[in-house]
């Protein structure tokens, strides 16, 4: 199995895909806490649904890299949800509904009129939905996209901690001390709306909730401070994404779906920890 | 000119006023307790004062050196606050957020100040605990901690001792006792017209419109005392 294991490796294609992974997997962990806490788990889910559609449009103006379409498309969407919920007069979670089942039509109609070949259909619909079959088939555009917006999440999350600290524990504190809490919120959604785009490419959209959701969940059960949580929640993100993309390499399952799978094996076991410490 | 002054002042939500008629005014080394049943806007004019809710109709006005965003904060407990993952030091630190302006990290300034506040209320060896399995008197105390740190001159605290005990809420008012001896203007609101009222300065009764405001010892010949005092015997004689 290790020799197998180190046969891919030596494939440069294989190696860009994991460092992608990681990536990936670092920078969808980092938000987890603040959606979590913050409520802004509808966001998460509607953007994801609105970056299927615009993955759908990108598919079929053939672009070098969909993700400079759908990063934009699900930027702006992620600016109206946001400002959506914050106003009591629309029904915000029927807006978002709205919002989200419209994109998955639009995109799965665009998909079939414009397909080259029908039978591709289902498997196009399928991997964007669940992620690539396999981590491999990413382009090698893709690689670096992912790797540059990687790169600028991490960077702007660690810049702005402080604040982002600020702003979801208590934003109304945040505001009345002269913090533009708005400006942040603003940010806070932006930074997500790429997480979930770039996350389209390792777990498809279906399954980026998950990802973000849950290691935050599982440091949440084990750690007492935001500091360590944070961290935490990036450790098990990247291990589980490095031990979902060997497994699905090694025994061809779906990429997507097993990180997810040990993502939820982690925090079952957090959970055990969590009420044995607590019995 | 005081810290703040409030000139016809009504305060609500979305145009509509829930509480109006206000003209007071807060001055420097005032201890201003505002009382009032629930529902009488308490919480809507303290939003109004730290621009959380947007001015109904009238005017408030920042002066005497105060800035209008130099006021600490103490809310109303919310839910979401309760199971936050966060230290004790975490929490008291981020009342320094508003100084780092575009800066990413806090100075050396920012950390002393959070330490001599996490001092000054007796948690500093409650640092490292987690805030959600603290008490509610330790809570709080936190929570008064990090206003501290966002002002040295005004802080505004919005009903501090509900659900804790007799003895801890004793001891939270006389730390505040403390905070006002020492030169800090306070703001608090209150319903507990007895334990709460003793160390104010001023009182403003409201409910809905402004019944009473002046100095604290005159409060209690007030007509509006007397309306609270007699709606707080009849729910004696009910319990
Ligand atoms: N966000 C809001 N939008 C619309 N109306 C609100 C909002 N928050 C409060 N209200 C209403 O405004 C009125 C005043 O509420 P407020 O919270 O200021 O009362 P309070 O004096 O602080 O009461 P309590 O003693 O219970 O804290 C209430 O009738 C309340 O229903
Ligand atoms: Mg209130």
């Amino acid at each position: 199995m290790i020799d197998q294991l180190l046969y891919y490796l030596e494939y440069p294609f294989v190696r860009y895909a994991i460092i992608v992974g990681v990536l990936i997997a670092l920078c969808s962990s980092l938000l987890g806490v603040t959606l979590v806490l913050k409520r802004y788990s509808f966001i998460g889910d509607g953007l994801s649904h609105v970056a299927f559609g615009a993955l759908a449009i990108a598919s079929i103006m053939q672009v070098t890299s969909t993700t400079l379409v759908t990063m934009p498309i699900t930027i702006i969407a992620a600016v109206i949800l946001l400002k959506g919920g914050q106003n009591a007069k629309i029904k915000g979670d029927a807006a978002i509904a709205m919002i989200s089942v419209a994109s998955l039509a639009i995109g799965y109609m665009l998909m079939n009129v414009f397909s080259a070949s029908s039978a591709n259909v289902s498997g196009d619909v399928c991997s964007t939905l669940f992620g690539s079959t396999s981590i491999l088939t990413l382009k090698s555009s893709e690689v670096m996209v992912c790797l540059v917006f990687s790169v600028i999440v991490i960077a702007t999350f660690i810049l702005f901690y402080n604040k982002i600290f600020g702003v979801t524990f208590d934003e109304n504190f945040a505001k009345a001390t002269g913090v533009r809490s708005g400006a942040y919120n603003l940010l806070i959604a932006i930074i997500i709306a790429v997480i979930i785009v770039l996350g389209m490419n390792l777990v498809g959209s279906l399954l980026i909730s998950a990802l973000i959701i849950f290691p935050a969940l599982s440091a949440m059960r084990l750690m007492n401070n935001f500091l360590s949580v944070i961290i935490t929640s990036a450790i098990i993100s990247v291990i589980a994404a490095l031990v979902g993309i060997i497994v699905s390499i090694l025994y061809s399952t779906p990429v997507g779906s097993t990180i997810v799978c040990v993502d939820l094996a982690v925090f079952i076991i957090c959970y055990i920890i969590d009420a044995i410490k607590t019995a | 000119m005081a810290f703040i002054k409030c000139s016809d002042l009504a305060v609500g939500y979305e145009g509509k006023a829930v509480a109006e008629g206000l003209n007071f005014e807060v001055n420097e080394g005032d201890y201003l307790c505002i009382v009032g049943e629930n529902g009488a806007g308490k919480t809507t004019l303290m939003k109004t004062m730290l621009h959380l809710t947007k001015i109904i109709s009238g005017t408030i006005e920042y002066g005497d050196g105060l800035k209008p965003y130099e006021i600490g904060y103490l809310p109303q407990q919310t839910i979401t606050q309760q199971d936050f993952p966060a230290s004790v030091e975490e929490i008291v630190m981020s009342g320094n957020l508003s100084k780092l302006g575009l800066r990413p990290f806090y100075n050396k300034a920012e950390r002393a100040e959070a330490k001599k506040n996490m001092k000054r209320m007796d948690i500093y060896d409650l640092k490292n605990k987690s805030f959600r399995n603290l008490s509610g008197g330790q809570k709080q105390r936190v929570l008064l901690a990090r206003a501290l740190c966002a002002s040295t001159k005004l802080i505004v605290l919005d009903e501090p001792v509900s659900g804790l005990d007799p003895k801890v809420t004793l001891d939270f008012y006389q730390l505040i006792k403390k905070l006002n001896d020492e030169g800090m203007t306070v703001i608090m609101v209150s319903h507990d017209i007895h334990e709460g009222l003793k160390d104010a300065s001023h009182i403003l009764h409201v409910t809905g419109k402004q019944l009473y405001f002046g100095e604290a010892d005159k409060y209690p010949e007030s007509d509006a005392y007397k309306l609270l005092t007699s709606i707080e015997l009849k729910k004696g004689a009910k319990a």
